[in-house]
């Protein structure tokens, strides 16, 4: 019987830049800056770093493929690097691979490290990569981009639930509101100015019906985390973050191929948050969980997770978004820091900025969005559409 | 007895009114101007997208395995390297044991094509052939051409036996006649004098076609119900009749207030417009005009009754959206450049093994079905999909394209690059199973609904200008009506 990683791994040091449409930083800039922060945080040096994961998206727009863009912008000694890459949740898997590699007793300290740098594209929204799900579906896939690939669930949502488009529009729009509220009080963060709803739902639209501030920033930014092994990690620091659950599921094809899903949930955010749930000896969910970081890459995708990871019941989130449970002073507070929405959405950075805003908030470090007494936070880092993805899952606690 | 068997036709969605073409371009030429309106093929057709839909209205539901032969009629080939009639065969997911062949060069290419085809059947070579015509021309802002010219294509099954229209005879002439002219790099085409080509053209061997098919078989024009030939000239078309002896009402209409002048596929939707209302026993002569002139002779049988009834001429000339603006009619066609975006210069190269190795997938849409389960999943999967089943290379060949569906979930991008934005595109679910997304077309997002039905239609997927490249497939679009 396979035993989990809970409690064999800790997090001693992290480090994330401030992101956003950072035009004078390339993503040689992004690394060091984030590694310096991580390592000055965990007390320790760069010798002591055994082993290393680097995640990064879309290579071809910025350091090209193979890990060795990070070990040669941080000078890394001849030590083992590995990238990694799984779409939208590839900062998540370069700290799986750490996690796996620490608790394995492999290594005492690894490092993990994430950068995207999306801003040298020339146009707004992500790269087009028609080539991005392979070369065969360039063939016969649809003209396609992220937003639509989302928009599309939300299409469905409000058909499933008999929501108007007014009705589904302000649901949305209360999500996005949120964020930006949060985002406003995080320095770090890309987007950082209050939206009403009013205008969330006048703005103009991307992919029906999501408009502009369904959307998250397309940013540039990096971010870094020092795992060590939890029976040593006080050596280091007295408040190390503890991974209770790491889990990930990924789309069998079921859902785009097969007709059985039903277009208004994320099946892999569904099965890793019980897998996780049941690895951390979390019961119920909604009551246990205090905070968590998801993958708000779009309005649309905030919500269905609310209720894939059992916050909400099926159907039933407009009503817990209208009542203001996941804002900064309700029940269980999601986007602490702006999410994906706000604090910005470089790729491969993402899922360790999620562990990054949860590691502080664990710790008591976060400022005027801190969170009271916050027990388990979850990082919940998708990669993908709807349809087929993956959804990457921690729960951490102290 | 050897004829046609079926018949299809295919007019694009889209309209548009010569009034609008004038208002925009009329000062460069006063002197141009005609009624009516003229179909606009969508950005995403071109001649081999429109001969396949032809094909599948003539086709309507038949065994696609009996098919022989498949000959494409254009003077607008896509390709001129890359065998335009194989695309649409293999759009159609026709056996490979056929002949395939392009008929170009010439607006009479149509019949040239519907000629090689009855000689084929008649000297044993093949059972059935599918012949479709089909242009798509491009024609300078300002030009005579920019008005007559619209887009559309026809399709008849030919055969030996259930036959609803015999081949009694035929006559051809050819001349080097240079009315019109495009040189293989060009563009766009050059015409001599209109008083040339009336007189010299139409007034003299077109007659002279028909004139012999007459003499050869000892008839008279009295003896046709219907008398079919496109002209371009509208008053000439009438003049032609009173040179052969035919009364008005044994005319059958140019479709030039409607359509507009479809080369190589105008006599033959001018043939299926004439076989839509005809009745047993009547005689139908039809000729073509372009280097010379091909006229043939057919006798309506009794199965003119039981002929499967697809769109047709008739029913697709009444299903149409009106385009209200001259720039977008060029950016359709391609004729001013447009800003796309960054987003929209970068193209992905074709991989051409891969699209050969993927045929099946690509340009046939098919997918496969368990042996075991009975699930059809697409893209063609080795391992069953339903995870209930798993089971391993237990597949057949499956097609979708002539599935119907219904549409799961949609969205408008106004973000994705596209020629008419905002792009649409859903999840489809195929009739008896299968899901896969797909680009919308032929569609307004206004009128796009969840659940709503769709079918199956063949476009121009992308176009890789620096490789020279048309992609080619399938898309959904609300069924027609």
């Amino acid at each position: 019987m396979a035993e989990g990683i809970k409690d064999k791994v800790a997090i001693i040091g992290m480090g994330c830049t401030k992101f956003g449409e950072l035009w004078s930083k390339g993503a040689e800039d992004l690394m060091v800056d984030a590694f310096k922060e991580a390592i000055e945080d965990a007390g320790i040096e760069k010798k002591d770093i055994q082993a290393a994961w680097f995640g990064t998206h879309f290579e071809e727009h910025s350091v090209g493929k193979g890990a060795t863009s990070l070990a040669m912008t941080l000078k890394l000694p001849f030590i083992p690097v590995t990238r990694t890459e799984n779409f939208c949740a590839t900062g998540s898997e370069a700290l799986r691979g750490a996690a796996y590699a620490v608790a394995a007793g492999a290594y005492d300290i690894a490092l993990a490290l994430g950068v995207e740098k999306l801003k040298d594209t020339g146009y707004g929204g992500l790269p087009g990569g028609q080539n991005l799900m392979g070369t065969r579906f360039r063939l016969i896939g649809p003209n396609m981009t992220a937003p639509g690939a989302f928009a599309m669930m939300a299409t469905r949502y409000l058909a499933r639930y008999r929501l108007s488009p007014d009705e589904g529009k302000m649901m949305l729009a209360r999500v996005s509101a949120k964020s930006h509220h949060n985002g406003v009080l995080n320095p770090k963060a890309h987007l950082r100015r209050e939206v009403t709803e009013e205008q969330i739902m006048n703005a103009p639209i991307i992919a029906w019906p999501l408009g502009l501030f369904d959307c998250c920033g397309v940013s540039d930014g990096s971010a870094a985390a020092i795992v060590t092994r939890a029976d040593i990690a006080r050596k280091f620091r007295p408040d190390p973050v503890y991974i209770k659950a790491l889990q990930i599921a990924v789309s069998s094809g079921e859902e785009m191929m097969y007709s059985n899903w039903d277009g208004t949930h994320v099946e892999s955010g569904y099965r890793a948050g019980i897998k996780a749930y049941e690895e951390a000896g979390v019961k119920n969910p909604r009551q246990e969980i205090s905070m968590a970081e998801v993958h708000d890459c779009f309005s649309i995708t905030e919500a269905v997770t609310m209720e894939d990871l059992q916050f909400s019941p099926r159907g039933r989130v407009k009503e817990d978004i209208a009542a203001g449970r996941f804002g900064l002073d309700g029940e269980q507070p999601i986007q602490t820091d702006g999410g994906l929405k706000c604090f910005g959405h470089p790729i491969g950075a993402s899922g360790l900025r999620m562990m990054y805003e949860m590691y502080k908030q664990l710790q008591g470090k976060a400022g005027e969005r801190q969170v009271k007494n916050p027990r388990f936070g979850v990082t919940h880092n998708m990669g993908g559409f709807p349809a087929m993805n993956v959804v990457s899952m921690f729960i951490v606690g102290l | 007895m050897i004829g046609i068997k079926s018949y299809g036709a295919y007019v694009p969605r889209y309209r548009i009114d010569r009034n609008v073409i004038y208002s925009a371009m009329g000062w460069l030429n006063p002197a141009i101007y005609m009624a009516g309106e003229k179909a606009v093929a969508n950005w995403d057709e071109d001649s081999i997208s429109m001969a396949v839909a032809a094909a599948i209205d003539c086709l309507n539901g038949m065994e696609r395995g009996k098919i022989d032969g498949l000959y494409l009629a254009t003077t607008t080939p896509p390709y001129m390297l890359r065998q335009n009639s194989g695309i649409v065969a293999g759009a159609l997911d026709l056996r490979v044991d056929i002949r395939t062949a392009d008929f170009a060069g010439s607006t009479k290419s149509g019949t040239s094509g519907l000629l090689s085809a009855l000689d084929a059947i008649k000297g044993g070579g093949a059972g059935n052939v599918l012949v479709c015509a089909s242009d798509c021309r491009t024609s300078k802002p300002g030009s005579a051409q920019e008005h007559l010219y619209g887009d559309g294509a026809a399709a008849l099954l030919l055969g030996n036996e259930g036959v609803i229209a015999t081949l009694e005879g035929h006559c051809s002439v050819s001349y080097d006649f240079p009315d019109r002219w495009r040189a293989s790099d060009e563009r766009f085409e050059h015409a001599w004098e209109d008083r040339f080509i009336r007189d010299e053209g139409y007034g003299k061997f077109m007659i002279e076609a028909m004139s012999g098919l007459l003499k050869k078989y000892n008839l008279t024009i009295k003896d046709f119900a219907k008398v079919v030939y496109p002209c371009l000239y509208p008053r000439e078309h009438a003049a032609i009749a009173r040179r052969i002896g035919a009364e008005p009402g044994q005319i059958q209409d140019s479709m030039l207030p409607t359509v507009g002048d479809t080369g190589s596929a105008s006599p033959l939707m001018m043939l299926v417009a004439a076989l839509e209302e005809a009745r047993p026993g009547d005689k139908i002569l039809v000729a073509s005009f372009g280097s010379g002139s091909d006229a043939l002779f057919f006798q309506v049988t009794e199965g003119i009754g039981e002929a499967r009834a697809g769109r047709a001429v008739k029913k697709h000339l009444a299903s149409k959206k009106g385009l209200p603006s001259y720039e977008r009619y060029l950016a359709f066609r391609n004729i001013i450049p447009m800003e796309m975006g960054m987003r929209g210069e970068e193209t992905a190269s074709t991989s051409m093994s891969l699209l050969f190795r993927d045929r099946k997938m690509v340009l046939s849409l098919c997918g496969s079905k368990c042996k075991r389960c009975g699930t059809p999943q697409y893209p063609y999967q080795r391992v069953c999909v339903n995870p209930d089943c798993g089971s391993v290379d237990e597949m057949e060949y499956y097609r979708f394209s002539d599935k119907k569906g219904t549409l799961f979930t949609y969205t408008g991008d106004n973000l994705a690059a596209s020629t008419d934005p905002p792009a649409i595109y859903g999840l489809i679910d195929f009739e008896g199973g299968g899901r896969f997304w797909f680009d919308l077309t032929d569609c307004d997002l206004e009128a796009v609904k969840v659940d709503m039905p769709v079918e199956m239609t063949f476009r121009r997927k992308y176009m890789d200008e620096a490789r020279g490249v048309h992609g080619y497939f399938w898309k959904a679009r609300p069924i027609r009506a």
